[in-house]
């Protein structure tokens, strides 16, 4: 097989990889301020997809662009899923906030299916066929611009994690609970905007994510998995993990659909989950609970 | 004749050498107790006898048996039964039902259980309460719940965690006159910690005292009790 | 909870019999679609009480019961098409399979000790790798499926399964109250002392000799040994197989739904919250016909509702119903 194929997937992957790393980034916002484990990730992530894509078919919006009200929308979602159901869940064991955000997740799956139907869908944009040239390489033009969104906005969060007051108060409360009530953090309050956060990346790598494929209902499923996989091969709750593991799931992805059938490839990605939870289940980044 | 036998038994965590080179035996039907200040290791020689942890050194024999490195539930097959210095019930079931699961390791059959654990609670005094459900017991019913529940797996060897902490002088004495008929009419072995003194002189025939992981003095209990070493890591050198 | 209900009152008992009785005579007095129903009800009793197993004795919650459905299924079928095999004898082999996958998979997570949500994402994982595996498992159809020859359906012969729905009946309330009986007994012997006491607390079990190890590994295999039993029957019953569908996600979410609504680690909660599930569902369904709407439309509707139900029972009924139940009969304590 030629360097380049090579070398191209792998470039290729890589930029899917950070689409789903900002993906992965709100799962792991979620779990490492709130504890709690987003089972209706992927769902969310289509939910937002299909926003998106009727953001383009009745205002003409590009995917790229919607970004910014998909997000917005995500994060009133998430704040209020948080707010409204989620704050009675806290101290409960962990099967039974699986299970509510399971159920959750089913009812917005088939939600798309009565509304949208089953049928595949997708955007076309003016250069979804174009290609570019970086060195020796050729890059899909969306797949470049949707990895460069994926990474401008994951440096974004970055940036209010660390420099703002919210998000140093998050952080507070991701990293001792009681002694972020002590100093009297409004914690429930900042519980639902972290929910919210974790949402609104969900929203963005979703619009993004439609440059690149095509949205059906039954999608979820396997963007939940692949946020967790993700999530857990970075560390939970770590940010740069999160960023890291989807990288290297995107590479690993576009390889093994290259060298193996491409329908084999979602078995590689469960069998690096398996592997990770047995011998690292902290992942690469993530602290030992 | 020695039901336990403990030789150079030592142990370190990361940084901090919690037990160095311990050595005692535990005679047939004594009571033993292991005093000594917070962070001397008590607990942590306990959980090396119970089989919680591995061990560094030295080693564990139960009637001569070698019995270090073995888990937990085959320490207790073994012989050894203990509580917990935060009290563990089976809390969502009945109090019948947690001194049943613990007299089932001796027991043939369920029906047998039952009729040890009756035996049991009638001896602990909480038979007449066997339907609640542990979690709605006070602090010293709860204790006296799992010492029901160590005393029906028919150990050797009961080992006690600092069973009458928090319990009020009356409830103290009751306990204590508890220990020494099962220590009598049963002839169980008891190796106990302890801080709480009035139990202790009360209860023991023998006192280890350790600190800073080391055994320092052992002895009768009145003897311990005015040795200068002993004193000197309670009340500090200058007091001595 | 558990103790009180593994001894049922003689009143519930007395009603449960009383039951059975009805449900043997049942089919003379029913139209074919009522018991389709019932058959849809039995058989989601059945496999809710094999899953129950799992979390409620070993405490471990599994999303992937589909693998061990699936096997059972698909080695009983292949049975069958291949080399002519009662379905009975491949039984044997599915259960087989199905035990050692669930010692391979409890074995992983108690040894890594892996637990909680962690753990039920392993179990994803493992049914996910065999679906896609299935899929291209040519042999035996791949992702095109895997058909059993249907003879006719006016002759019943249990030995191979190929009859009317009523015999599928009787198979399935054989092996649901079966099923059920056997739970009690294993619940109120020394198993079901040993599995209360490493639910409530596994260290303190150990403490008085229990090996955790070697009994909750029991519960997963015995819980989807059982679970394979429901592939087999429902493989022969449907006489079609796609690993899309019997290895997914969604069939392992539908074996869960009875327990969680009726009651997880209880022995009356799996059975109840199939009737509840089903004919509620059932209800759905014909009351959407009548409207009118499509067939993809209603099957969204369902699950849309099923969510629904489970959020509702997650947020306030988190025991499920059969707790609250039994205290409004005047059952239980």
């Amino acid at each position: 097989m030629p360097f380049e194929v090579f070398l191209n997937q792998t470039a290729s992957g890589l930029l899917t990889g950070l689409v789903y790393g900002l993906s992965a980034l709100g799962l792991s916002v979620i779990f490492g301020v709130v504890r709690i484990v987003n089972f209706a990730h992927g769902e969310m992530m289509v939910v937002a997809m299909y926003i998106a894509l009727l953001l383009f078919q009745w205002l003409g919006l590009e995917p790229l662009l919607a970004v910014v009200p998909v997000a917005a929308i995500l994060f009133l979602v998430g704040y209020g899923l948080q707010a409204g159901i989620i704050n009675r869940l806290i101290d409960v064991p962990d099967t039974m906030q699986f299970l509510l955000l399971a159920a959750v997740g089913i009812v917005l799956t088939a939600g798309c299916m009565v509304i949208f139907g089953p049928d595949a869908r997708n955007v076309t944009l003016p250069y979804s066929y174009d290609s570019v040239e970086v060195g020796a390489l050729l890059i899909d033009k969306p797949r470049l611009l949707a990895g460069a969104a994926a990474l401008i906005i994951s440096a974004l969060l970055f940036l209010f994690f660390r420099f703002t007051r919210t998000g140093k108060q998050i952080r507070a409360c991701a990293d001792n609970i009681a002694g972020a009530r002590v100093v009297g953090l409004n914690v429930k309050r900042l519980y639902a905007i972290s929910f919210g956060i974790g949402s609104m990346c969900i929203g963005a790598a979703g619009s993004i994510i439609l440059m690149l494929v095509d949205v059906h209902p039954y999608l979820a499923g396997q963007y939940t998995l692949l946020a967790f996989v993700i999530v857990i091969v970075g560390g939970m709750g770590s940010h740069a993990g999160a960023l890291l593991g989807g990288v290297l799931i995107g590479v690993s992805e576009a390889l093994a659909g290259l060298l193996l059938q491409p329908s084999l490839k979602t078995v590689f990605s469960y069998a690096i989950l398996i592997l990770v939870l047995l011998f690292r289940p902290q992942g690469l980044l993530g602290r030992r609970a | 004749m020695s039901v336990l036998e403990v030789e150079t038994l030592s142990k370190r965590f990361r940084g901090l050498q919690a037990v160095k080179s311990v050595s005692f035996a535990v005679p047939e039907h004594a009571i033993v107790a292991l005093i000594g200040p917070n962070g001397a290791g008590k607990t942590t020689i306990f959980n090396l006898i119970a089989g919680v942890f591995p061990l560094d050194e030295g080693s564990i024999r139960l009637d001569g048996r070698p019995i270090h490195g073995l888990p937990p539930d085959k320490v207790c097959r073994a012989g050894i039964a203990r509580t917990f210095q935060l009290v563990r019930p089976f809390a969502g079931l009945t109090v019948e039902d947690n001194a049943v699961i613990g007299a089932l390791r001796a027991a043939p059959d369920v029906a047998a259980a039952r009729a040890v654990a009756h035996e049991v609670l009638g001896r602990i005094g909480l038979l007449d309460r066997r339907n609640q459900r542990a979690a709605s017991l006070t602090l010293p019913d709860r204790k006296r719940l799992e010492v029901a529940r160590a005393l029906a797996t028919r150990p050797r060897l009961l080992l006690l965690d600092e069973v009458m902490a928090g319990l009020r002088p009356t409830e103290t004495d009751q306990m204590v006159a508890f220990f020494r008929a099962i220590n009598r009419e049963l002839g169980i072995t008891i190796l106990l910690i302890e801080h709480v003194m009035r139990a202790v002189m009360a209860l023991a025939q023998h006192v280890i005292v350790l600190n800073h992981g080391e055994k320092i003095c052992e002895g009768t209990p009145e003897s311990v009790v005015r040795d200068p070493a002993v004193l000197a890591c309670y009340l500090g050198e200058e007091a001595v | 909870m558990n103790r009180l209900l593994a001894t049922a009152s003689p009143r519930a008992l007395a009603a449960l019999a009383g039951l059975f009785v009805v449900l043997l005579v049942a089919p003379a007095f029913l139209s074919g679609y009522l018991i389709a129903v019932m058959i849809v009800i039995l058989s989601l009793a059945y496999v809710g009480q094999a899953w129950n197993i799992m979390l409620g004795f070993a405490g471990q919650l599994s999303i992937g019961h589909a693998l061990y459905f699936g096997l059972g299924a698909y080695i009983a079928a292949a049975g069958y098409v291949k080399f002519g095999l009662s379905p009975w004898i491949g039984l044997i082999g599915g259960v087989v399979a199905a035990a050692i996958a669930g010692a391979f998979i409890g074995a992983l997570g108690f040894r890594f000790r892996i637990g909680g949500v962690y753990f039920a994402l392993l179990t994803i994982a493992f049914a996910e790798c065999t679906r896609i595996l299935f899929d291209h498992i040519a042999w035996l159809g791949g992702s095109a499926g895997l058909f059993l020859p249907v003879a006719s359906r006016d002759t019943n012969d249990l030995w191979t399964l190929r009859g009317a729905p009523v015999m599928f009946y009787y198979v399935w309330l054989v092996l649901t109250a079966g099923l059920f009986v056997l739970c009690r007994a294993l619940l109120a012997s020394r198993l079901g002392f040993y599995w209360l006491a490493i639910r409530e607390d596994e260290e303190a079990a150990r403490a008085v000799g229990i090996d955790s190890f070697r009994y909750k590994m029991f519960a997963v295999m015995l819980s989807a040994a059982l679970t394979s039993v429901a592939g087999v029957i429902h493989a022969f019953y449907f006489n079609n197989l796609f690993p899309e569908t019997t290895f997914s996600v969604g069939r392992s979410i539908e074996l869960l739904l009875g327990p969680i609504i009726g009651g997880v680690g209880t022995l009356f909660g799996p059975i109840l919250g199939a009737f509840v599930l089903t004919s509620l569902s059932e209800s759905m369904t014909v009351l959407a016909e009548h409207i009118q709407l499509g067939s993809k439309a209603v099957d969204g509707i369902k699950q849309v509702f099923y969510g629904l139900i489970v959020i509702l029972i997650v947020l306030f009924q988190r025991r499920g119903l059969w707790p609250w139940l039994s205290r409004l009969l005047g059952f239980g304590r």
